[in-house]
């Protein structure tokens, strides 16, 4: 199974050669890469379905498409984005980036790690293939029983959305074992807890986050899979049951949730600001201890997603102080941002756009998530379109602006050329201009009264004009993404040679080549610092060539068979059929013990 | 690996410290079972009943499982969890009003 | 293979106490739900009628004795000692394999008494919970039989001997979480 440098370079095969190289690579980046593509997909799905529900909201009364499809439709866009684009796209990031920023030559499991994304492009598979049936999940992201209970839903619909989210859980378990391990365990000599890039930090708190939180929600949706499958009465008042229960259970999950999708993003911008500004990250501890008091904090502020239920004044009360005091380490974060860049000599390149950006949006819907902590407030917001403002702001504004800074970032660490400078503030500004149009005016929506998830509004509300000028603004921006797909297919042929290190950035991935040969670095690194490029203290530098034979793990198909069997027991699952589950079951013990007993050297 | 496993192994408790424990966990399960049959301890049960059974998590996960011995990252990466889930669970039980109804 | 790491600690062992933490999570959730529905079950039969306290504190010993046993197999494995550690890890599968048969008992006693998974809340959330604990005793006793098997193959030496440390940790968790089971379930009615 060892693979000598020697061989890995003289791989240039056939279609066929390709293809299986990829279906077994265990390559931390070529992993990212798949990661990445595929969930830049699913992006496009969600922004398409996106696009259709503000065409439909475009005037009153309008007719575009039903209420039936309108429920599909917000439903699988809301966990599209986040099951499907945001969070595979950090974890593009995640594989890519964190071996290269710590120092390692992969991930502690790098088996392990092919089968995380596996696992989710068959359970990212398995929820789309609900639109071949004509049956969508209709009941929201957040799927409340008893509107998803088989009494009111009694078609595939939720089926689809419970198993397909339990299969999507199993891939993100796995990698948040993988990303905890790897990045304790995997530091270079020298790289130290506090050395580590602030990216890596947050991948951290993120993943801790992860392994935590999706127990959790594995436990509602198998109760409520029961519910639906074998008639048990988790979520069946008449027998005596809450409703409550769901809602805690998901929001228990839901709020680190939020923390998972934005962390990440934040990680991302602490490198980008650095790097543009010329000048070190401001209070680098105080901006990793403020990431890890909000990763332990998110567990404690969940129920603000439930104030309407009349939890009781204790409850209110102690939420919203929780909720109130979490902004306190964001707040931090924002201040050390900003001051990052006081006296930095800025240059106003399309990363650091997204990352100011990003710093911009995100005040917006922090201030507008700390109106809801106010219990009486949120009152007159919940369910209405200011949430849906207030989530744009954050998963928009902060998440996918972060993740673009990232992208524009680490391109030509991942391809070797840089992107087009002109396209891509071209970019930033439709997406910025679009986003502030189709956004913004759903506070007011909101606040005049408009409920979310209604599939039309009656020209009495008055509303209409808004309305459009949102739905002008989604536009703006689905034609923004066009202009960044140009981009990616300009830059594949013209862009600019990156040579090691485009940005004369601090961190350890910009000591390597781009794109960076499979070994990583030829050598260990020996890290002196946390600024190992910009320290007075220079690290010793990497050779070109690796001064000796390089052992790299080869590949396994045992991971994708695994996962496949996995997907199987999905399918019988949603098909009823005990026999399918088995045999399912079959090919994931198979594919366990495989795995267990292959010949593989990491 | 010589170096691991030498840094390992030299943490884990010997057998009979490993009977010693078994012994206190048979005993303690059968205090426990014990109590659960006697009407005079009926109003303090719960709380004797948690702290028998707690005492009996704490030996097996600090001898059986060396956390006592082992490095203290393991212990940290355990317990972050543990005290999350106990406090979820006794936020729930306030949330769904147990220590109200009693 | 030296392999280098960070903290000098093993990644899989690392990994695998990441991994118990999560379950901490898991079972958390599953407790959680039991207790917060307790007492909240519209008709019978009633935790009080039904679960049978001697039988499962048999039981619940035996699951304690095959903690000491694998104790002892790691023990065994780790000073390579071939036959004690082929006993002990034989004893810690079949104890484990006796209190599944006593949880088979249990369950197919409570349904002739009238309770099944769909009968009220006391149902849904008891089977949910112990059937998920006892799951884990299954994949565990079959893990258990794997490094049986590898000991009989003379592939269990004792630089082998993290592997069964590892499968021990799953072990003793199983049996931890059941002590917790035991006592707000059976005990705390």
């Amino acid at each position: 199974m060892a693979t000598a440098v020697a061989e890995v370079k003289a791989e240039k095969a056939s279609l066929g050669s390709t293809l299986w190289s990829w279906l077994t690579t265990t390559d931390h980046k070529r992993i990212g890469i798949l990661y990445g593509v595929t969930a830049f997909v699913f992006f496009l799905i969600g922004g398409l379905e996106a696009l259709i529900i503000r065409a439909q909201l475009a005037h009153s009364g309008n007719d575009l498409v039903s209420a039936e499809t309108f429920n599909q439709l917000f439903t699988m866009h809301g966990t599209t984005m986040i099951f499907l684009a945001v969070m595979p796209l950090s974890a593009a990031f995640f594989n890519y980036i964190v071996p290269l920023q710590i120092g390692a030559r992969d991930v502690a499991f790098p088996r392990l790690n092919a089968f995380s994304y596996w696992v989710f492009l068959f359970g990212g598979l398995l929820l789309n293939a609900s639109f071949l049936f004509g049956a969508a999940p209709d009941g929201g992201w957040f799927g409340y029983p008893n509107l998803t209970s088989k009494q009111y839903s009694p078609g595939l619909n939720i089926d689809f959305w419970v198993i397909g989210l339990q299969v999507l859980g199993i891939a993100s378990l796995a990698a948040g074992f993988n990303f905890v391990v790897t990045i304790i365990n995997l530091r270079a000599p020298g790289m130290r807890m506090m050395r580590l890039p602030v990216f890596t930090w947050m991948t951290l708190v993120t993943q801790f986050l992860v392994i935590t939180a999706f127990p959790v929600i594995t436990v509602a949706l198998v109760f409520l899979m029961f519910d639906r499958f074998f008639g048990t009465t988790f979520y069946s008042t008449a027998a005596g049951g809450d409703l409550l229960l769901w809602q805690h259970l998901f929001w228990l999950f839901g709020h680190p949730e939020v923390y998972i999708l934005i962390l990440p993003a934040m990680g991302i911008v602490s490198e980008v600001l650095p790097t543009f500004s010329r000048k070190p990250l401001f209070g680098y501890a105080v901006v990793v201890y403020s990431g890890l008091l909000i990763g332990v904090m998110g567990w404690g502020v969940w129920a603000h997603h439930m104030f309407a239920v009349g939890m009781g004044p204790i409850a209110d009360s102690v939420f919203s102080a929780t909720t109130m005091l979490i902004a306190i380490p964001t707040g931090v974060k924002i201040f050390n941002w900003l001051a990052t860049m006081w006296g930095g000599q800025v240059q106003f390149r399309t990363p650091m756009l997204f990352a100011l950006g990003f710093i911009a949006m995100f005040i917006i819907g922090g201030l507008s998530g700390v109106m809801h902590s106010s219990a009486a407030a949120d009152l007159q917001q919940t369910d209405t379109y200011f949430v849906v403002a207030h989530i744009h702001y954050v998963l928009f504004g902060g998440a996918i602006q972060g993740i673009f800074a990232g992208i524009y970032y680490w391109w030509p660490k991942i391809t070797g050329r840089l992107m087009n400078e002109k396209l891509g503030k071209w970019h930033f500004w439709l997406s910025f201009i679009g986003m502030n149009l189709a956004f913004f005016p759903m506070h007011f929506i909101g606040l005049l009264g408009m409920p979310r998830r209604i599939y039309t509004y009656s020209p009495e509300l008055g509303l209409d004009t808004l309305n459009l000028v949102s739905t002008v603004g989604a536009f703006l921006i689905g034609i923004s993404v066009l202009i960044f797909i140009y981009n990616v297919w300009w830059t594949r042929r013209h862009g600019e040679v990156a040579g090691n290190d485009p940005w004369r950035a601090a961190t350890l991935e910009w000591t390597i080549p781009s794109p960076p040969p499979p070994y990583n670095f030829s050598v260990i690194p020996e890290v002196v610092s946390r600024l190992p490029r910009w320290s007075v203290t220079q690290m010793k530098a990497i050779p070109e060539v690796p001064p000796e034979p390089i052992h790299l793990p080869g590949g396994s198909y045992w991971p994708v068979v695994t996962a496949f069997g996995i997907l199987v027991m999905a399918a019988g699952a949603l098909l009823h059929s005990l026999w399918v589950v088995l045999l399912g079951g079959a090919v994931l013990v198979v594919g366990i013990y495989a795995w267990a007993f292959e010949p593989f050297e990491v | 690996m010589s170096d691991t496993a030498r840094h390992e192994h030299q943490g884990h408790a010997s057998t009979g410290t490993y009977l010693a424990v078994a012994a206190v966990l048979t005993i303690i399960t059968l205090v426990e079972v014990g109590v659960f049959y006697v009407p005079a301890f009926q109003p303090v049960l719960v709380p004797i009943l948690l702290v028998l059974s707690a005492a009996k998590f704490a030996l097996v996960v600090m001898f059986y499982m060396h956390l006592k011995f082992d490095h203290r990252l393991f212990t940290l990466i355990f317990s972050l969890p543990l005290l999350l889930a106990l406090g979820v669970a006794i936020a729930l039980l306030f949330l769904f009003g147990a220590f109200v109804l009693g | 293979m030296t392999h280098y790491t960070a903290t000098g600690l093993d990644s899989r062992k690392l990994a695998f106490w990441a991994f118990i933490g999560s379950e901490c999570l898991l079972f958390g959730s599953l407790i959680s739900t039991y207790l917060v529905y307790k007492g909240r079950s519209v008709r019978g039969p009633t935790p009080q009628e039904i679960l049978n306290i001697p039988l499962t504190s048999v039981s619940t010993f035996v699951l304690l004795t095959s903690s000491l046993a694998m104790v002892l197999a790691l023990a065994a494995v780790a000073r390579g000692d071939k036959l004690w550690s082929r006993v002990w890890l034989f004893s810690t599968a079949f104890l484990g394999s006796i209190f599944l048969g006593f949880q088979a008992y249990e369950f197919t006693e409570f349904v002739h008494n009238g309770l099944t998974i769909t009968t009220n809340l006391f149902g849904s959330t008891f089977y949910t919970l112990t059937g998920t604990h006892g799951a884990h005793v299954a994949v565990g006793v079959i893990w258990l039989l794997t490094l049986l098997v590898r000991s009989f193959q003379g592939k269990l030496g004792p630089d082998k001997a993290l592997n069964v440390e590892i499968a021990g940790l799953y072990w003793h968790f199983v049996d931890v979480v059941w002590i917790v089971i035991f006592t707000v379930v059976y005990l705390i009615q």
